[in-house]
């Protein structure tokens, strides 16, 4: 329990997929210009990487393993990935309204989103079992959610702020997440203990 | 490689399969008023309800917040078709001399701009950079989007013209 709990905590802080790893930044700039949207956005992230460490992992073991097609992996995820994703989303609007209101228009943007893919395919790498990828899927997105929060915490207030003309817009973003970034590098020291 | 080949293909059929099952079996079948009464409304999305577009005008109607006359392109018939449907009352004199209208652009003033051409939602005008633009007269729904965006003035909504293809007969006078 408490190995799993350590892994949760070093997936989502020090090896952070959005500013560690540098994964997933297309929604990290674009969707982190309000809190509720950023909310919503990590909310249905998670949901996606959960279930994609998920199956991915039962794809490589029971189809991509045994016939020694690896090298069709990234192929597989994508194909599995969105076709889960499709799957889920049609069952979700169905059984669930209220609950596709809120994910809905996130979902399909997140099914080919990169963080997904490579954290399936990391976890491919470290020759995880079951649950540790389940885990390290779920820890990642939760590290996602946090920092795409954070991150949209600080533009709704940089907005307020005077940003020398130079700087206004996109450039004081990127510096506001190369500061973050570094702010996350003082995780790095919590995998040692 | 035909291992490959083999095993892919199977699993796009499976996934195909699944998928196509699910969207019958899962198919949201929205009942009630708001289903009966898209069909009767425009479909092109213009948004001078002031609602998003068709279908939130058409949940706002089966709701009971908008009036029956709220749709511009509509016109006094899909006004007549919504009161019915909906069981109220309709203040007819509102839009008692309304006909319906078209686009009509001014060949003389038209410089080309593609403006129109660009903001038309069912692709109604013809027309290229330069060239004086012309509405199709079958495709065009009166939405008055064309109008609003031109910079000279050169398209503007008149009474749909009499012509062999739309006159018809006068419907008898109610005794």
């Amino acid at each position: 329990m408490g190995e799993w709990l350590m892994l949760l905590l070093a997936t989502a802080l020090v090896n952070n997929v959005v500013l560690v790893k540098f994964l997933g930044l297309c929604p990290f700039m674009g969707v982190s210009r309000k809190v509720d949207s950023a909310l919503g956005m990590g909310m249905a992230t998670t949901f996606v990487l959960t279930l994609a460490s998920a199956v991915t992992w039962l794809l490589e073991h029971f189809l991509l393993a045994p016939l020694d097609i690896g090298y069709l992996r990234i192929l597989g995820f994508i194909l599995v990935i969105a076709a889960t994703v499709q799957f889920v989303e049609m069952a979700v609007k169905k059984n669930a309204p209220d609950l596709y209101k809120v994910l809905g228009i996130y979902l399909p943007l997140i099914t080919t989103n990169c963080a997904v893919l490579g954290v399936a395919l990391l976890n491919v790498q470290q020759q995880a079992g079951f649950v540790t990828s389940v885990l390290y899927g779920f820890g990642s997105a939760l590290g996602f959610t946090m920092v795409l929060v954070l991150f949209a915490g600080l533009r709704e207030r940089l907005v307020l702020a005077r940003v020398p003309k130079t700087f206004a817009g996109a450039p004081i973003g990127f510096i506001t997440a190369g500061l973050l970034a570094l702010a996350f590098m003082g995780f790095a020291g919590l995998a040692n203990h | 490689m035909l291992i490959a080949i083999a095993s892919f293909s199977s699993m796009g059929v499976v996934f195909g399969l699944v998928l196509g099952l699910a969207a019958r079996l899962f198919r949201v079948e929205t009942v009630g008023l708001e289903a009966e009464i898209m069909p009767l409304m425009p479909g092109t999305n213009c948004g001078q309800c002031g609602y998003p577009g068709c279908a939130g005008a058409a949940a706002a109607l089966a709701k009971g917040e908008a009036p029956p006359s709220c749709c511009p392109p509509g016109g006094q018939a899909l006004a007549l078709a919504l009161a019915e449907k909906l069981g109220v009352a309709l203040d007819a004199s509102a839009l008692g001399e309304q006909v319906p209208m078209i686009a009509v652009v001014r060949e003389d003033i038209c410089i080309g701009c593609t403006k129109c051409f660009k903001s038309c939602p069912t692709d109604a005008v013809m027309g290229a950079v330069k060239q004086v633009h012309a509405v199709i007269r079958e495709a065009c729904t009166g939405c008055a989007k064309c109008e609003n965006v031109c910079p000279t003035g050169a398209i503007v909504l008149d009474p749909v013209p009499v012509t062999l293809q739309t006159w018809v007969w006068p419907k008898p006078v109610a005794a």
